[in-house]
């Protein structure tokens, strides 16, 4: 039971962290279509606020597990 | 390592050789990949794949490759010994590894003068005096010994002092190579960009211009040690040095000790008494912002343990497939999926390794620079950067 | 997988004083050096461009200078052209004008000189014929007195003799 919850659990952490990545990815994206000559900073930024994110998910689901 | 040797049939050419050089047992020239894959019984099963893969993610104290059973049915295991240190009730304590004849299961006890020890799950325990057998409490944890500090050399340390000596070397003679002409040639032409890039694209934007001199040997040492540890563990050489998360965890530690001892009394003051904000909120503030220093350096320390960790499970659970999926799709169809397979997730490490390597270089400048940072939030509160700083400091 | 079970003082011990020896080591015998190598040379890189754009600037200047001294040279040059064409002009001008001067001189004492010839030569003429006016009256009231025949043979004779 208590591995069935686990799973569970970590499905959600997968799925939360996949909205975020998703969101930041567009949005990355729209900015790179917007202005192409600033890319290398979104991209920067887009890292960085990947990395807090997957740190965020990593964290819980080690945490979980 | 059984898995890893598996990876590639070039790096198994590589592997052999180095490991004949390197064997404990002396034996003769056999077809080592017939003998692993036809050895039945020993890693078959999921079970068994995932214990062997748990067993990759530890520790271990001795350097070991890969083993197979030979046609009298024995037992073999390449790979060399590496010096265990441990500080126990008697005192401190070296041998090599190799007295425990590579068991795990706490059937081998190694008597050091007064001491006995044993090793149960890449951990070395020592026996209560008086104690002539482990005895296990419900847990399956040992109840009549007790883990003993334990500074051996084990792979993660002399994986560690590989890559200490690899980078040495390498930026030693970049080094010296600035004696003799300003521009330099051959292994230098690729090192010295990439020092530029942790000069300028990590170090100088995130901590200032005039801050940033002080903290670069930090910054670069742990840029090219977390890197050239993660490419290390890629190799079939099996090593998971920041996999461990006492590595990562002192790492981290180093950053939180640096950004404290660096912080100015704007940073100080940002977290005791937020300037620019009702008092009731400066209070609320307080125990947030003080758990928030914890969290920086805890979030550094999780997200690279937990992305080696993952990406070495990955791995060694596409390379499995071969074996999980055979009775399914036969030989040839699940061993071409599992090279596809982990050449893919393969390819995608050498990126995440990087990565990693980058984004802990960068958020401990991001960190520092936070703390040295000289703020003028009096002309301009509660303007979008403060919004901005203190979200990011939220989120991490 | 309990991490805190996993967590290992001694790897953690190891890593710490494997870690201060790295950055002590690399930091003494590679970053320091690397780094300051590489800003020394950014040093020299800037410098030279500096250098580069104030020689570029000195020659704009130099050229500038240059450019304002042929103008002027030019300029002179122009205007001594100038003046010696006048010159030329000015002493062909008065030359013509003296020889003109001189030739009417010429011109004005030859025809005083002709006219005073002339002059004297009527005057010549003038005495001449009142000498032969006088001769032939004298001969012709000599003839009268004799013969009116031969009165008229003679006025015939002298004025023949008298055909200018």
């Amino acid at each position: 039971m208590e591995g069935t919850l686990n799973l569970i659990g970590a499905g959600l952490i997968v799925i939360g962290g996949g909205l975020g990545l998703g969101q930041i990815g567009g949005k990355a994206m729209e900015a790179i279509a917007r202005q192409p000559e600033a890319a290398g900073k979104i991209q920067t930024a887009m890292i960085i606020i990947g990395a807090l994110l997957e740190g965020l998910a990593f964290g819980a689901l080690i945490l979980g597990s | 390592m059984f898995t890893a040797y598996l990876k590639t049939a070039f790096f198994a050419l590589i592997l052999t050789a180095f490991a004949t050089a390197q064997a404990q047992d002396n034996h003769g020239d056999v077809d080592h990949h017939e003998q692993v894959v036809t050895d039945g019984g020993k890693v078959n099963t999921k079970e068994e794949i995932k214990s062997y893969i748990e067993h990759h993610l530890q520790d271990s104290h001795d350097f070991h490759l890969f083993s197979y059973t030979n046609d009298a049915n024995e037992r073999k295991h390449i790979g060399f010994p590496l010096p265990v240190m441990v500080w126990s009730s008697a005192g401190p304590k070296f041998f090599l590894s190799s007295k425990f004849h590579h068991d795990d299961n706490a059937q081998v006890l190694v008597k050091e003068g007064d001491a006995t020890f044993f090793k149960l799950h890449s951990k070395i325990y020592e026996l209560e005096s008086g104690a002539a057998a482990v005895s296990y409490d419900g847990d399956h944890h040992p109840s009549n010994a007790h883990k003993v500090f334990d500074f051996s050399i084990t792979k993660s340390v002399f994986g560690l002092l590989a890559v200490g000596l690899i980078i040495f070397l390498l930026f030693r003679s970049l080094a010296r190579q600035y004696k003799i002409r300003s521009i330099p040639t051959g292994v230098g032409r690729v090192l010295e960009p990439l020092v530029l890039y942790v000069r300028d694209e990590i170090a100088r934007p995130n901590i200032g211009e005039n801050k940033y001199r002080k903290f670069m040997p930090y910054l670069l040492t742990v840029f090219f040690l977390i890197w050239i540890s993660n490419l290390l563990g890629l190799t079939p050489f099996g090593f998971n040095i920041t996999g461990q998360i006492a590595i990562t965890s002192c790492l981290a530690l180093f950053t939180f000790f640096i950004v404290q001892f660096s912080a100015n009394k704007d940073y100080w003051k940002h977290i005791f008494w937020m300037p620019d904000v009702p008092v009731l909120m400066k209070i609320v503030l307080i125990p947030i912002e003080l758990l928030g220093i914890f969290t920086k350096p805890f979030s550094l320390l999780i997200r690279l343990f937990a992305n080696i960790t993952a990406g070495h499970f990955v791995v060694m659970s596409l390379i499995a497939l071969m074996i999980t999926l055979k009775a399914q799709f036969g030989a040839v169809v699940s061993t071409g999926l599992s090279v596809v397979l982990t050449l893919f997730i393969s390819v995608i490490e050498v990126l995440v390794a990087f990565l990693q390597a980058f984004i802990f270089t960068m958020l401990s400048s991001l960190f520092i620079g936070m703390a040295v940072a000289e703020h003028d939030h009096h002309e301009h509160a509660g303007t979008e950067e403060d919004d901005v700083d203190e979200v990011r400091e939220r989120f991490i | 997988m309990n991490l805190l079970e996993d967590f290992s003082p001694g790897l953690f011990f190891m890593q710490a004083i494997i870690l201060i020896i790295l950055i002590v080591l690399l930091g003494k015998f590679a970053w320091k050096p690397i780094l300051s190598a590489l800003s020394e040379r950014e040093e020299g890189i800037e410098s030279a461009l500096k250098a580069a754009e104030n020689a570029k600037l000195e020659m704009a200047r130099l050229e500038a200078s240059n450019e304002a001294a042929a103008q002027d040279a030019r300029a002179q040059r122009d205007e001594m052209l100038k003046d010696a064409r006048e010159i030329k002009e000015q002493m062909i001008a008065d030359a013509a004008g003296q020889a003109q001067e001189k030739a009417d001189n010429i011109i004005a004492s030859a025809q005083e000189a002709i006219e005073s010839e002339k002059k004297a030569a009527l005057a010549d003429i003038k005495s001449q014929v009142a000498d032969l006016s006088l001769d032939i009256a004298e001969k012709v009231t000599r003839k009268e007195l004799s013969e009116k025949d031969a009165q008229l043979a003679l006025i015939d004779k002298m004025l023949a003799e008298a055909n200018i």
